[in-house]
């Protein structure tokens, strides 16, 4: 019987179309996707119908974690600086240049005034890696945080600024209530609240009125 | 490497011939697979697909004044109250006292009922959220808001008698 011959065969195997596979799923992952922000706190927050999107510039962000911490941001590393000169000046936060030039390099900032020099005083590392108590906003007068808008809508004015608030699912109403109170001791009554998007129910009003308008769309 | 070297390239020509060795044109593309699909992971984890949206919410301007503030007709006013425990209760008109416990799914039932039996100039939904209400709740009734496009809304606080008929129709329900 004669012995079976088994043919040596190459195991070469041609990685070319893997390479193009992987790298057209690179292309589209960094032309897709955004670079997630720096937050201070992870949030969780509520899904909406509305499709509007955030307004990216001129925005002042209050986001509330689910401990009712609050925490204000901005995006502008202009504005940072004149809001810390405004309420160094009118809080008497006894602020050094260097510590104004700090503020305009920190994303966020969540602790009372009494802690703010300090929080500034500290490295962008120690920063992120530090628990902050939250502005205190403990009833409807506002607390701190009324001083916060007060001096942000001075630096903002005259622009279209979108007053935006994050709060996780699980926040608790009484802390949205008095947060949403020193907006409007501030004669700001129009908000932004952040959302995930999801889809009007099928049949309902809103749901019909959107189909019409697609309807109008194509016409 | 994606091949394993076979012995004994070249082949037997006999001794004198000498013939140069073909060298493959062939790039082992493994590492570059390696390299493509490290960033594809670093993209993934650092990136974000879903963008936010933002909600539209116009809050009225406070006044003490009478003649400033809305006035409401009882008969087309809905009143909704957001307790604990992802809590729905409303009534119908003036009368805190005709409470009814309702859910989420619900509650739109009885919105497109009383905006289908009023006239819209007077048809108005009031939302009062208690203090153990949490943020997701009021989102999802403003929401409930838009869907049902109703045009008068009004998000107002807590009277104590409205609290108490909360609390007590939480405890009839064993909440």
């Amino acid at each position: 019987m004669p012995k079976a011959k088994i043919a040596r065969k190459s195991t070469w195997v041609d990685m070319t179309a893997f390479v193009d596979v992987s790298f057209l799923i690179l292309t589209f992952f960094i032309l897709a996707t955004k670079f997630k922000p720096v937050e201070p706190v992870e949030v969780k927050f509520p899904s909406s119908v509305s499709a509007d999107k955030v307004p990216e510039t001129d925005a002042f962000l209050v986001t509330i974690d689910k401990d009712g911490r609050v925490f204000v941001q901005m995006d502008d590393p202009n504005a940072r600086k004149s809001i810390a000169e405004n309420l160094n000046e009118t809080r008497k936060l006894g602020l050094t240049p260097a510590d104004i030039k700090a503020f305009t390099n920190a994303p966020s900032i969540g602790v009372p005034f009494s802690a703010f020099k300090q929080l500034l005083a500290m490295d962008p590392e120690q920063q992120k890696n530090l628990k902050q108590p939250g502005i205190p906003v403990p009833d409807s007068t506002g607390g701190e945080l009324y001083y916060w808008i007060r001096d942000a809508k001075s630096t903002y004015a005259g622009k279209k600024t979108s007053w935006l608030i994050k709060a996780d699912d699980a926040t608790k109403y009484p802390v949205i209530r008095n947060v949403l109170d020193a907006f409007k001791r501030n004669d700001i009554n129009k908000f932004q609240l952040v959302t995930k998007f999801r889809d009007a129910p099928v049949g309902t009003a809103l749901w019909n009125t959107r189909q019409n308008q697609l309807g109008t769309g194509k016409n | 490497m994606a091949a394993i070297e076979e012995g004994g390239g070249g082949g037997h020509k006999g001794p004198g011939v000498k013939k140069a060795k073909k060298l493959s044109t062939r790039v082992d593309m493994t590492p570059m697979v390696d390299l493509g699909f490290l960033l594809i992971t670093f993209f993934i984890f650092s990136t974000t697909m879903a963008q936010p949206t933002a909600m539209q919410l116009i809050m009225p301007k406070d006044t003490e004044k009478p003649e400033e503030q809305t006035k409401v007709k009882a008969s087309g006013a809905l009143t909704i109250l957001l307790g604990k425990n992802n809590g729905v209760y409303y009534y119908e008109g003036d009368d805190p006292t005709k409470i009814q416990a309702s859910d989420y799914k619900k509650i739109r039932d009885v919105i497109i009922e009383k905006k289908k039996n009023t006239k819209p100039e007077d048809f108005v939904v009031v939302i009062k959220p208690n203090d153990e209400a949490n943020y997701q709740n009021v989102v999802a009734m403003l929401d409930e808001m838009s869907i049902n496009e109703v045009k008068k809304f009004a998000m107002v606080n807590i009277s104590p008698q409205e609290n108490e008929l909360l609390v007590a129709t939480e405890k009839a329900n064993g909440i």
